[in-house]
């Protein structure tokens, strides 16, 4: 069993005492799961992509989460890195996917299957 | 004499290494001025030559090779020695007999070597001036490719003849059969002539089998490859089969000879290997001239008479040598019978006095082979070249029912004399050199014991040799004038055998001719007045030049010589065999009787001069065989090895006669009666070329005629006994192959196949479908660790 540890016992200041670990990590696990179910239901590309956003953020929370529950900052540190680079990475997927969208005039991603076995 | 005396004694007595003679490094000179002649050849080949440059070259080279083989004989002891050219291969494992292999490219020269080098340069000169006449239609890139193989062949003689070890000679003989194939083939857009190079390959093949092995188990046995090694190391044997033990020689030396022979019988055209050397007729004539009659077929003679020591190892050797001789003789000679192809009747004749040849060795005259080797290198050569001439002029006819009196045609002068002298010699006429060298191996085969039926099948064989040469002479050479041109004209443009001479480049054969020689209706002429037919109206002979017919008369001159050598003596001192010069250079060598060590008259034959140098241990041995003869010569080789020490008086006889004085009678009206059969049958009230009386008597023979103008259907029994049954067998296999074996292959492929196909389906192409496999992915492996930890 994963010990709960509280704010409060971490010596965070008594206003944040109610919002422990646990809540950021449910509602990271919640942003992923959400992220999930969009991107294997939706079938819209850009819709699809958005989701993948969704998920990688909800992993860049979890860690935020992390480190600060144990004061290392590393962990912040990479996040930054993270988000830059799921900008860079969001410009690039957009692209694509306008350059897809001009080959087939659709965003079905149904209308990609040249990798069929 | 010293060279082999020494050699006697350390053989004798140690079987250690014998020392070599240094010999004269000039012989090097033999193999290397052809393949000088291959080089020019080939630069001509390649510089575009359009003349007559390489033949000539050709023939330079070649007379430089004779005169230094002159030049050896002339200064020839009668001994041995070796003259070393390079070390060529020379390998060494472990310390024992037989881990050492060591064949040097050196020159083993003794009188046998040098007598062959004699005939082989000096005919090879020869035919090469007549080809150059010859093969003039031809000039260009064939005429150097023609002169190239021609080179290759001498130098490959060379090797067979003069190598100091069975490698070399296995060199020269795969060479020379090389070269044979190449020359066969030269005219390579005839479907015939292609096929009959490769049936000569192969055929030759077979018999190489045999070569091979017996000079693997030569290395195996004695431990060398090198004449003067084994000679040596098989002297003990010898004792043993001087004393008639034979069951004391060990298994593996008595089959030496006999793998031995099954070579000689594939090069020389013996008995079941015989059928390709009428077909390699298909060839060039000069070809057929000098390597299928004159020299590549006597390389057989050669093996058997240089290992001649081997052979006396074997109880079965010598007869089974003699046997297939004397039978292939007989077959051959009926074969040639029947033939209407002169070039043809050539070839079996060519097959039949080699079996002559093989007989000779078997029945213990080595000497009497050797010199029929060198008379019938020169009539038969001549004889070829005469039929080469005709088929030159006449464009390709060969056919003896459509010549008639070329000899006495304008210009035919030569050729018919030619055609005169050699069939003389062929015939075995009296006083001929054929007629010397042919009573040798008949009268033998009466001396030796146990031999006399192959004395009457060869005197059997005689007379039908005498018949179906004159039978070509009656009808071709002499009678009425009378010809047809061959069915050369219509291509002598293209590469085949055709003359581009300008004077007769019409098509002339028209189907009036054709539908003519098909109803077999024939024309006569009395003179050259042939315009009145049709077919002949653009077509003159084309009479031989100065080339052909300077050859042709040199080689008249030295048959009719060649008698000479049987009354000039032996070129050695101390020489006494009955015969002649040739019998006394081949007494000094292997090809004696017992070893090349041996003077062959060491026991005393006959009153003849002892030699100083023989006493010791090979005295006691020249005691005890005598005796043997004289308790009624229980085996062969005691017999042989009997005959060589003097026991020759009582040995045999004809009738009570002495063999050799009856023969000179026997043989010769043995000759005069098969001429006179072909006289009357063929000459005598002939008036048309393509009938004789001949024909009158084919109902009495039945359908033997046929036959054997079928050549007894040899060639259709192989092909029912090998090649139908080998078709047969690669098709079973063939069917095998593709259905079991390269079903088990298909098997084997297609199992990952099916996988694939199996599993093909989860790769949909879709992106959420892999997305979904993934997510599924990560949620067994979640709940894998959720189950794992919960534990």
């Amino acid at each position: 069993m994963i010990e709960t540890v509280t704010l409060a016992q971490a010596g965070f200041p008594a206003a944040m005492h109610q919002i422990t670990l646990a809540h950021y990590l449910f509602i990271s696990g919640a942003m992923f799961m959400l992220g999930l179910i969009g991107f294997l239901t939706r079938r819209n590309l850009i819709i699809t992509f958005l989701c993948t956003e969704l998920m990688f953020q909800a992993a860049g929370l979890a860690l935020v989460a992390f480190s600060r529950f144990h004061m290392n900052m590393t962990g912040q540190s990479f996040v930054i890195f993270i988000v830059t680079v799921a900008a860079a990475e969001a410009a690039m997927a957009l692209a694509l996917v306008v350059l897809l969208f001009r080959k087939r005039e659709s965003l079905d991603a149904a209308e990609w299957q040249e990798m069929k076995g | 004499m010293l060279t082999s005396d020494s050699l006697l004694t350390l053989g004798a007595a140690t079987a250690a290494k014998a020392p070599i003679i240094a010999g004269d490094p000039l012989a090097l000179l033999i193999p290397a001025m052809p393949i000088l002649g291959v080089i020019i050849c080939t630069l001509c080949g390649i510089f575009g030559v359009r003349n007559k440059l390489p033949a000539f070259a050709t023939v330079l080279c070649l007379a430089v090779s004779f005169a230094v083989t002159a030049k050896l004989f002339m200064g020839h002891d009668g001994g041995v020695s070796i003259a070393t050219g390079f070390e060529w291969m020379s390998l060494a494992w472990g310390e024992g007999q037989g881990q050492r292999l060591v064949a040097d490219f050196s020159l083993y020269l003794d009188s046998l070597t040098i007598l062959w080098m004699l005939f082989v340069t000096g005919l090879a000169t020869l035919i090469a001036l007549y080809a150059s006449e010859y093969m003039s239609h031809d000039v260009g890139l064939g005429y150097c490719r023609f002169f190239a193989a021609f080179n290759l062949f001498v130098f490959s003689m060379a090797c067979l003849v003069m190598g100091d070890n069975m490698l070399l000679l296995f060199l020269g003989w795969e060479g020379v059969g090389l070269c044979s194939y190449l020359l066969i083939g030269y005219f390579y857009k005839k479907p015939s002539a292609v096929a009959a190079a490769k049936k000569a390959f192969i055929m030759n093949r077979i018999g190489d089998v045999g070569l091979i092995l017996g000079v693997m188990l030569t290395f195996v046995h004695f431990g060398s490859i090198e004449y003067r090694e084994i000679f040596a190391a098989c002297q003990p044997y010898i004792d043993l089969a001087k004393a008639g033990k034979f069951n004391e020689i060990p298994a593996i030396v008595q089959l030496i000879p006999i793998l031995l022979a099954v070579g000689a019988f594939g090069k020389s055209a013996q008995l079941p290997l015989y059928v390709w050397l009428p077909d390699a007729m298909e060839g060039p004539t000069p070809v057929s001239a000098l390597i299928h009659a004159a020299t590549m077929v006597t390389a057989g003679v050669y093996l058997v008479a240089r290992t001649y020591p081997l052979f006396l190892l074997s109880e079965y050797a010598l007869p089974i040598v003699a046997w297939t001789g004397a039978l292939t003789a007989l077959v051959a000679a009926t074969i040639g019978m029947a033939q209407f192809d002169i070039k043809r009747i050539m070839a079996y004749s060519t097959v039949s006095q080699l079996g002559y040849m093989f007989a000779g060795l078997g029945v213990l005259t080595s000497t009497g082979a050797a010199f029929h080797v060198v008379t019938h290198a020169f009539f038969k050569a001549l004889l070829f070249l005469s039929c080469g001439a005709i088929m030159h002029g006449f464009a390709g006819q060969l056919d003896l029912r459509k010549l008639s009196g070329v000899g006495f045609m304008k210009g035919w002068g030569v050729v018919g004399l030619g055609m005169f002298v050699g069939c003389m010699n062929l015939a075995g006429f009296p006083f001929t050199a054929g007629y010397f060298s042919k009573d040798m191996i008949l009268a033998e085969a009466f001396v030796t014991p146990g031999m006399a039926p192959i004395g009457w099948i060869l005197l059997l064989t005689a007379g039908m040799t005498a018949y179906y040469t004159f039978r070509v002479f009656f009808r071709v050479v002499v009678g009425p004038m009378h010809y047809e041109p061959g069915d050369e004209l219509h291509h002598a443009e293209d590469d085949s055998h055709g003359h581009g001479h300008g004077h007769h480049d019409a098509p002339a054969a028209d189907a009036a001719h054709a539908s003519d020689a098909a109803h077999g209706h024939s024309h006569t002429h009395d003179d050259h007045a042939h315009h009145e037919h049709g077919h002949g109206a653009h077509f003159h002979p084309h009479a031989p030049g100065w080339a052909i017919n300077t050859v042709l008369a040199t080689l008249s001159v030295l048959s009719i010589a060649a008698a000479g050598l049987y009354f000039v003596k032996s070129p050695y001192a101390g020489g006494h065999a009955h015969g002649g010069a040739v019998p006394g250079m081949v007494e000094r060598s292997s090809a004696a009787f017992e070893t090349p060590f041996s003077h062959h008259g060491a026991g005393g034959a006959g009153g003849e001069s002892h030699d100083t140098i023989k006493e010791g241990g090979h005295e006691g041995a020249d005691g005890k065989a005598p005796t043997h003869a004289a308790a009624g010569a229980p085996s062969f080789v005691p017999t042989a090895i009997a005959k060589a020490h003097g026991a020759e008086a009582h040995a045999g006889s004809f009738f009570g006669y002495d063999p050799h004085k009856a023969m000179y009678y026997v043989s010769g009206v043995v000759g005069f009666v098969g001429i006179f059969i072909a006289f009357i049958l063929h000459y005598a009230g002939r008036r048309t070329a393509a009938t004789a009386r001949a024909d009158a008597l084919l109902p009495a023979v039945g359908p033997l005629a046929g036959w054997a103008q079928n050549k007894w259907y040899v060639d259709e029994f192989y092909d029912f006994l090998i090649r139908k049954p080998l078709w047969f067998f690669s098709n079973v296999f063939y069917i095998f192959d593709k259905l079991v074996i390269d079903g088990l292959v298909r098997l084997v492929g297609g199992i990952p196949r099916f996988i694939g196909a199996m599993v093909r389906p989860t790769q949909s192409g879709e992106l959420h479908g892999y997305a979904a496999g993934m997510a599924a992915g990560v949620a067994v492996l979640l709940f894998l660790v959720f189950i794992l930890t919960m534990r």
